[in-house]
């Protein structure tokens, strides 16, 4: 053994989907299909989560793992703390190993918030002593102690939040591993949650952090894995990551754009989606034109939803047409515009995800169309750029003052 | 070093010098796919029992917080189902008990058997209910199932005392015997929990164990002498009766009990026998099946 936390090699994870042929549910219909069939080997599609994946992670690195859903990063997280069985492969584990997937594990309602310490924190892998020890630290952090011993079922939404994840943060076990936790809480929580998993870190230990949010990852970590299909494209930087992970929304778009290799039921779909110009300034209006196809056999009406998103793949806006009475009619081609006013948005790289939907969704095209935002600033002095960096969108504000003497 | 396919085994860190004082140096996990088979991991069972002793304090909280007449229920229960039989069979059917009062004899005879059925009948649907942990977090998930027998011993215990109480009010000794009941205790909960593991595991593919189990245990309330005594079976049937070890069962809770007739030894060693027996097949049968839980449940 060298000095690494987690050493990887040849994982792999698959899941039968879809049995070819019949699929009981009960121990009687096994029992009947054993009996009718008695040699015949069920068969599966097999759907690769995890394929082939090698890597290590050495002691004291915080290690973002990114990629579009369903690429494999929960998965891969689930099989390293042993939640879930590998199918190949092999995984060496240099300590113990602690898992945040959800906040409040094995929290109960009935129970007060002191029982619910000590029932969180073993089933996270704490030993007795150690909670004891770090108890009043915990209480502490959650800042709950005048409700120690009501039931958590009376706490406000955001007193368990913080309690349950005062619990996780106190786990001390060398290698932690964690999804997305740290989207929960107000915005302070979060800076101090975020702040919390940096420690640990610094202590010597490893972290594993699936996030969707690059700025978390960008914030937390000191190296990144981005994940395709279930296969490690890139292990380096976080930029280099990230990188990966932005072009992938192309490629994808470009994949998208076969009608049949989208989800939804297809029963409908849309045909064709544009925007009006390529680039538009901030504060323009942006024109959607969405075409949609026809189908007579469906009856009532179907509406469209329409995102924008960021070049992290973060929904900037969603443009339902519900809202504003949109209700369509499927019996023949439509051929819609979307107006979107008064959204500033800052410069930058735009995805528009387009949904056809009745009662489920019929078609799901994202990446249905890219337009880009000019570096401009719509506002009338120049500032520099501190003066527009933070936040995701800008906005249509003003000053006034009235001076109080 | 050999790793047995199926297995996480853990290993020391085989390091010339440590790098560090707190990480690396602590043994080594591996993870490999699972087996065809694979025998229970005691060790990591008792470095977990945290979450056992956690879970049992959750259950007995839960039972006795939630309900109104919380303590007396467990006594109800045996009370007014011992009541039934002595009126069914003692009244009505008019069958013998042996030198004990009908009611005494069924209340003893329903002690044990509630240990057992209550412990597989909590035990059976333990995992599916929580299914959001095992989903979530990684334990032996076998404390899950084993913890539920804390709660039924607690009502054993309570209904316990109260039937030492009945044995001083009808003025029965026991005599000696009585010593064995802990033993027969831990073999009932053996027996009850290894077929409490067996049925978790296959609750979580086929959630109709969970209506299945019910009314082969009301079955089996009926096929075991709970109500009567072996002696009032038919002796063409006597021979099913005999073979049946849930029969040893309460033939030799009763005798520690009672004071009566001493069931024959291989009874006994049949019964630990079996029970141990029953206990390890179930446990194997649940670490084999356990790391796909995640995946189907």
């Amino acid at each position: 053994m060298s000095g690494t936390a987690v050493s990887v090699s040849g994982l792999g994870k698959s899941y039968r989907v879809g049995r070819v042929g019949y699929r009981p549910n009960t121990i009687v219909e096994a029992l009947k299909e054993r009996a009718r069939h008695p040699f015949r080997r069920t068969r599966f599609e097999e759907f690769r989560a995890l394929d082939d994946v090698t890597f290590e992670v050495p002691w004291g690195e915080a290690v973002g793992i990114v990629g579009r859903n369903g690429a494999g990063k929960s998965t891969l997280l689930k099989v390293l703390t042993r939640i879930t069985a590998p199918t190949r492969g092999r995984v060496e584990l240099g300590g113990r190993i602690g898992s945040l997937l959800e906040v409040g594990t094995g929290f109960h309602g009935e129970l007060t918030g002191r029982e619910n310490i000590f029932l969180s924190g073993a089933l996270l892998g704490m030993r007795r002593k150690e909670i004891q020890r770090q108890f009043d630290s915990i209480v502490d952090f959650s800042g709950v102690e005048k409700f120690l011993d009501t039931p958590v079922k009376r706490y406000s939404s955001g007193m368990y939040v913080r309690l349950a994840f005062a619990v996780a943060a106190h786990l001390e076990t060398e290698i932690l591993a964690i999804d997305e936790v740290l989207a929960v809480g107000d915005a302070e929580f979060q800076s101090k949650s975020l702040a919390k998993m940096r420690d640990v870190a610094k202590d010597g230990r490893t972290v594993l952090y699936v996030s969707h949010q690059m700025q978390t990852v960008t914030a937390l970590c000191t190296s990144a894995i981005y994940l395709e299909r279930g296969q490690i494209k890139y292990y380096g930087g976080v930029d280099g990551a990230l990188e990966h992970y932005r072009k992938s929304f192309a490629s994808f778009a470009a994949a998208q754009s076969d009608p049949t290799k989208r989800p939804g039921t297809g029963a409908l779909r849309a045909t064709a989606v544009r925007v009006s110009e390529e680039s538009f300034e901030p504060v323009e209006d942006k024109i959607v034109e969405i075409d949609v196809g026809a189908n007579p056999e469906l009856l009532g009406q179907y509406f469209v939803s329409c995102h924008v998103n960021d070049e992290n793949g973060i929904v900037v806006a969603q443009c339902d047409s519900r809202n504003v009475g949109g209700w369509f009619d499927p019996a023949t081609p439509q051929e819609l515009t979307l107006t979107i006013r008064a959204l500033w948005l800052k410069p930058g790289r735009y995805t528009v995800d387009v949904f056809v939907c009745k009662t489920g969704i019929l078609d799901s095209w994202e990446g249905a169309a890219v337009f880009e935002v000019l570096p401009t600033s719509p506002y009338p002095e120049l500032a520099g750029d501190e003066a527009l960096r933070a936040g995701m969108v800008l906005s249509d504000y003003g000053y006034e003052s009235r001076s109080s003497a | 070093m050999t790793y047995a396919s199926g297995n996480v085994r853990h290993a020391r860190g085989k390091r010339a010098e440590p790098l560090r004082s707190k990480p690396g140096n602590g043994p080594v996990t591996v993870i490999l796919p699972p087996g065809r088979l694979a025998l229970p991991r005691w060790s990591e069972v008792w470095e977990a029992r945290e979450v056992l002793y956690r879970f049992a304090q959750r259950d007995i909280l839960l039972r006795y917080r939630q309900t109104v007449v919380g303590v007396a229920w467990v006594l109800i229960q045996p009370l007014f189902s011992a009541g039934i039989f002595s009126i069914v069979f003692g009244q009505v059917a008019n069958l013998s008990s042996g030198d004990v009062p009908y009611f005494i004899f069924s209340y003893v005879g329903m002690l044990a058997w509630n240990l057992f059925s209550g412990t597989v009948t909590r035990a059976a649907p333990s995992l599916v209910s929580n299914q959001a942990l095992v989903s979530k977090v990684f334990f032996p998930r076998m404390l899950v199932p084993l913890s539920t027998a804390a709660s039924v011993l607690l009502d054993f215990l309570v209904s316990f005392v109260l039937g030492v109480v009945l044995l001083v009010l009808y003025g029965i000794n026991p005599g000696w015997p009585i010593l064995l009941v802990p033993v027969w205790v831990l073999l009932i909960v053996l027996l009850s929990l290894g077929i409490g593991l067996v049925a978790s595991a296959l609750m979580v593919r086929y959630r109709d164990v969970g209506y299945i189990l019910p009314w082969l245990i009301q079955i089996l309330l009926y096929a075991a002498p709970v109500a009567y005594t072996v002696d009032a079976v038919p002796e063409s049937l006597r021979g099913l009766f005999d073979a049946n070890p849930l029969t040893w069962m309460l033939e030799l809770f009763r005798w520690s009990m009672l004071g009566q007739q001493a069931p024959p030894l291989w009874q006994g060693l049949g019964f630990a026998a079996v029970a141990l027996g029953v206990f390890y097949a179930g446990a194997m049968a649940f670490q084999t099946w356990e790391r796909e839980f995640a995946d189907v449940i």
